[in-house]
């Protein structure tokens, strides 16, 4: 089974502190680490065992600039056969829309059977897995925590609210976003990224992808956004401050006083 | 002078058959025998990867001494250990009488050199006290494990079948052999007394000195068939022996000797990833670690053939203790098994599949803290710490890590520190320090002295406490110091013992460049893990001193004053928790107890386990991520013996153990009755400078 996981470099929400920038517009991104997105990390474990499992290969791919290349590398690392970076100035500033668009000119470029997206982005708005499965025409399931090979056909479980499962049929090719939980994610440390260094990761643009680049960019965005802020601290909520035993202390306190504990 | 007896070399079975003929036959049979067995056990060795252990030889010729001749270890282990020094010296002193045994049966008059005199008159007598005393502590042995049945020895079920049956059947040989021996030597000395004969003398009270009492009055033939059947039943069980102690956990009878002398001679370090093979050329091997069985070194395999499974190093062992699934003595059992299965006696040698999975499963080579206690008490030098990390390197190379740990690493990977703080807070612990003046390192500020703080202390909001003790520790000290900031990373002491070597490498290249920039001539620390990995592992970089050592040398030298107890103080009673990094890796046992006495009046007592019998704390660095399988928390176990040592406050040298007894103190209920503190919060509270 050729497959296709579409991958996201994010600022890594656990190794940060995120703040507003000065202009409001984005949040500081002098001295972040980023890293690959977490959902992404399991579609590509899922995409190898597939592969480890019915043979076949997993094409790592992103839209980005020449620093998404690292988290290429780390997917390569964990065991993705090939990496393609999807890179042009005109790609900037792209809306959701945008990026499923220029996705699905890379899609063509290929033969594959299955595409994968994370679930989300941790910067994301969950909407690229279902655009670009719109703009193929190919069946979709999202939210999918469970997958089983059969015939020109996948078996996929799907996490409903409140915990629910359920099994679907669906047909191939397909697009499946995934959620967390589905796989334990292999490790990948420095002397995995060193070994896959100097393999080659092609690159290719607008024109590489025989697409219009009005389509795509800040100019072609419907979506553009507006104001970025930390969210005005509304009526009843507090912040409890101090260290963690005075915090632990004041919410047990509040926890008495409000009748939650007795 | 005739023989009262026909010798066996001379005797004839019916009357025609020579005797000789198989004291000829049964050496030969049994040393060509042992020679193929030895030669093919030798295969997974000369198969094994390279171990450098050729090199001082001197400290390995007093090793062998020490612990091997000396049996040093053992009396640890009283009633065990002496019972097995008797064996052990009864062997060596019998070797000699075995040998002269066997030729004895083809050459009748045959005399060891150098015993025909009054040497031999000494040996004689003191062989039959040997054989006696062997035979005697082989029976007292049996008990123990066929009767007493010590729960060290026990078995777990999921770790094969017991050894108690094997055990027992050696001792029998054993006995056997003392029993034959000297039933051989009493027929003659009947036979001598009977004929009136100049009786050799037999020293009174052993065996054979039994035996030729008891069979004084039997006829000449029943002493000639006696001293014949007993010299061959002697002459088969010891060949019999011979070849039998490859097979099993008595193969240690052979490689304890060699074990011992190529034991580790250092501590604190772990083994390089494969010898002769340089930092900087790990890019190009295949593969890390341990994966398949050919994967450990020649010395590792010789480990697995040495281990008699005497279950000390399990009966130390904290992981064990607390029922993770990790038994050390198994670690060693369950690959001797595999060897043996894998490199049959005859027949093609069997594939191997990887070791994870097959004898050994991920929890058990995770739930390792390497506190050493194992090796510490292992008689014959048999090593854990570095098989572990190897069997780690192999996993963290197929990429098999828990989740808990796959974030600290990959945020020690891009922030230098487990947690994912911001290089940029590392010193921020400084910010809520009075009265002491933390110097920062860079281009501009230097300092004699440099403080290496490592993560936990500089992140952790209680282990900052030991940061700030330290630091006014060596302000009243009149030490000229400062930290690297935002310029140190984690020294990485448990990521190496993690298996993540080359994540390791990045961290100390990092920090041996940062130390060198900022021109220091010396280092302190407080956390025993980064001074184990900087003393140990580091190169190229200024002297390493504990705190405890700062505080012993400042109360000598009278920089540091130190008043007694307070009234409140009076009324507690202080241990000191000995570090696993500290002590048993780096010997230091007696600088903070020397700090803490410092203090007038402290009314200190040890635990039962102290200095090298201490019992790890839980592990600290990527061992605070992982979540293991176990039933109690070691800190838990060790808080209780805090307690029945009569103890009120822990005083701990190493801010892991710390957080770990504290912890520890409120999961056992024992708030308010035990107090865990740092050794450096305890001097700062005596400080009267």
């Amino acid at each position: 089974m050729e497959i296709l996981v579409c991958v996201k470099r994010v600022p890594d929400t656990s190794e940060n502190e995120i703040e507003i920038n000065s202009d409001g517009n984005d949040i500081e991104r002098d001295d972040l680490v980023y890293s690959v997105n977490e959902w992404d990390n399991y579609a590509v474990e899922e995409a190898i065992q597939i592969v480890d499992k019915v043979g076949g290969s997993v094409t790592v791919v992103t839209v980005g600039d020449d620093e998404s290349e690292e988290v290429l590398r780390r997917e390569m690392a964990m065991g993705a056969n090939n990496g393609l970076l999807l890179t042009d100035d005109a790609f900037e500033g792209s809306d959701g829309k945008g990026i499923a668009t220029i996705l699905k000119a890379a899609v063509e470029k290929g033969n594959y059977d299955l595409i994968m997206t994370g679930a989300q982005a941790d910067e994301g708005a969950a909407q690229v897995g279902g655009m670009l499965a719109a703009l193929m025409d190919y069946p979709y399931a999202s939210l999918v925590n469970l997958i089983e090979p059969g015939d020109g056909k996948l078996k996929v479980g799907r996490e409903i609210e409140g915990g629910n499962q359920e099994m679907n049929e669906i047909e191939l090719p397909c697009v499946l976003s995934i959620q967390t939980g589905i796989n334990e994610p292999r490790y990948v440390g420095i002397r995995g990224i060193r070994k896959v260094a100097s393999v080659d990761i092609p690159e290719l643009g607008a024109g590489d992808l025989g697409m219009d680049a009005g389509a795509v960019g800040a100019d072609a965005a419907k979506v553009k956004r507006l104001d970025y802020f930390v969210p005005d601290m509304g009526e009843g909520a507090e912040m409890l401050e101090g260290s963690t035993e005075e915090i632990i202390e004041k919410l047990i306190e509040y926890l008495k006083a409000k009748g939650g504990l007795k | 002078m005739e023989p009262v007896l026909i010798s066996p070399a001379s005797f004839k079975l019916f009357g025609f058959i020579p005797t000789v003929l198989f004291s000829v036959l049964i050496p030969i049979v049994g040393v060509g025998l042992f020679t193929y067995i030895i030669a093919r056990r030798l295969e997974p060795i000369v198969k094994a990867n390279p171990d450098f252990r050729f090199d001082r030889p001197m400290e390995r010729i007093i090793n062998v001494l020490k612990i091997w001749l000396g049996q040093y270890r053992h009396p640890r282990y009283m009633l065990a250990g002496v019972l097995h020094m008797i064996i052990f010296f009864g062997f060596l002193i019998l070797s000699v009488r075995s040998s002269e045994l066997v030729i004895k049966g083809i050459s009748g008059d045959f005399i060891m050199p150098g015993l025909g005199g009054t040497l031999g008159d000494i040996y004689y007598f003191f062989k039959d006290y040997a054989a006696t005393a062997v035979f005697f502590a082989v029976v007292i042995a049996a008990i123990r494990r066929g009767i007493v049945r010590p729960a060290r020895y026990h078995y777990p079920e999921s770790y094969g079948h017991d050894h108690t049956n094997e055990a027992i059947f050696v001792l029998a040989i054993i006995g056997t052999l003392m029993i034959s021996e000297s039933l051989y030597e009493a027929c003659l000395v009947a036979a001598e007394v009977q004929k009136g004969l100049h009786a050799t003398f037999l020293a009174p009270l052993t065996l054979a000195w039994l035996f030729k009492n008891i069979f004084l009055n039997a006829s000449p033939a029943t002493l000639q068939t006696l001293h014949i059947i007993s010299y061959y039943v002697h002459d088969l069980t010891f060949f019999f022996f011979l070849c039998f102690l490859p097979m099993g956990k008595h193969f240690h009878v052979i490689t304890s000797l060699f074990n011992v002398y190529f034991m580790r001679l250092e501590r604190g370090n772990v083994r390089p990833v494969r010898y002769g093979v340089s930092d900087e050329e790990l890019d190009d091997l295949e593969s890390f670690g341990v994966k398949k069985f050919s994967d450990f070194t020649w010395k590792d395999v010789l480990d697995f053939y040495t281990c008699a499974d005497c279950g000390r190093c399990s009966d130390q062992c904290p992981a064990n203790t607390v029922k993770r699934p990790l038994s050390p003595r198994f670690i060693s059992i369950k690959a001797r098994d595999y060897a043996f299965s894998h490199f049959p006696l005859s027949g093609e040698f069997i594939a191997q599949e990887p070791l994870i999975g097959d004898i050994y499963t991920e929890d058990e080579i995770w739930s390792c803290t390497t506190c050493g206690a194992c090796e510490q008490e292992c008689p014959i030098g048999i090593e854990y710490i570095n098989k572990i990390v190897d069997l780690r390197r192999g996993m963290v190379d197929e990429g098999n890590v828990p989740q808990t740990l796959q974030k600290p690493l990959s945020s020690l990977e891009k922030r230098g520190n487990p947690y994912g703080k911001m290089e940029k807070k590392r010193a921020d612990w400084t910010k809520e320090l009075e009265d002491c003046e933390v110097k920062i390192l860079d281009k501009k500020t230097s300092a004699e002295t440099l403080y290496f703080v490592d993560s936990v202390s500089s992140f952790d909001e209680r282990m900052q406490e030991v940061a700030r003790a330290t630091s006014k520790i060596l302000c009243s000290a009149g030490i000229d110091f400062g930290i690297l900031g935002k310029a140190e990373k984690d020294s990485g002491n448990e990521v190496k013992r993690f298996g993540e070597e080359m994540l390791y490498q990045s961290l100390k290249d990092h920090n041996i460049n940062a130390i060198k920039k900022s021109g220091v001539k010396k280092i302190v620390t407080a956390d025993p893990h980064a001074y184990n990995t900087l003393k140990n592992e580091y190169t190229d970089i200024p002297p390493v001193e504990h705190i405890s050592q700062v505080i012993v040398k400042g109360v000598a030298s009278g920089r540091l004053k130190l008043k007694g107890v307070t009234e409140e103080e009076q009324e507690k009673v202080y241990t000191y928790h000995d570090p696993c990094y500290l002590g048993r890796h780096n010997g230091m046992y007696e600088d903070p107890r020397d700090a803490i006495d410092a203090i007038d009046g402290i009314n200190r007592v040890e635990m039962l386990k102290n200095r090298d019998r201490s019992f790890c704390c839980s592990g600290g660095g990527l061992m605070l991520f992982y979540e293991p399988e176990e039933e109690e928390r070691m800190g838990v176990v060790r808080v209780k013996m805090a307690q029945e040592a009569g103890a009120s406050v822990i005083v701990t040298a190493c801010p892991f153990c710390l957080v770990n007894m504290e912890d520890a103190i409120k999961v056992a209920g024992l708030e308010g009755k035990m107090e865990a503190i740092d050794l450096g919060e305890l001097i700062v509270a005596h400080i009267d400078n």
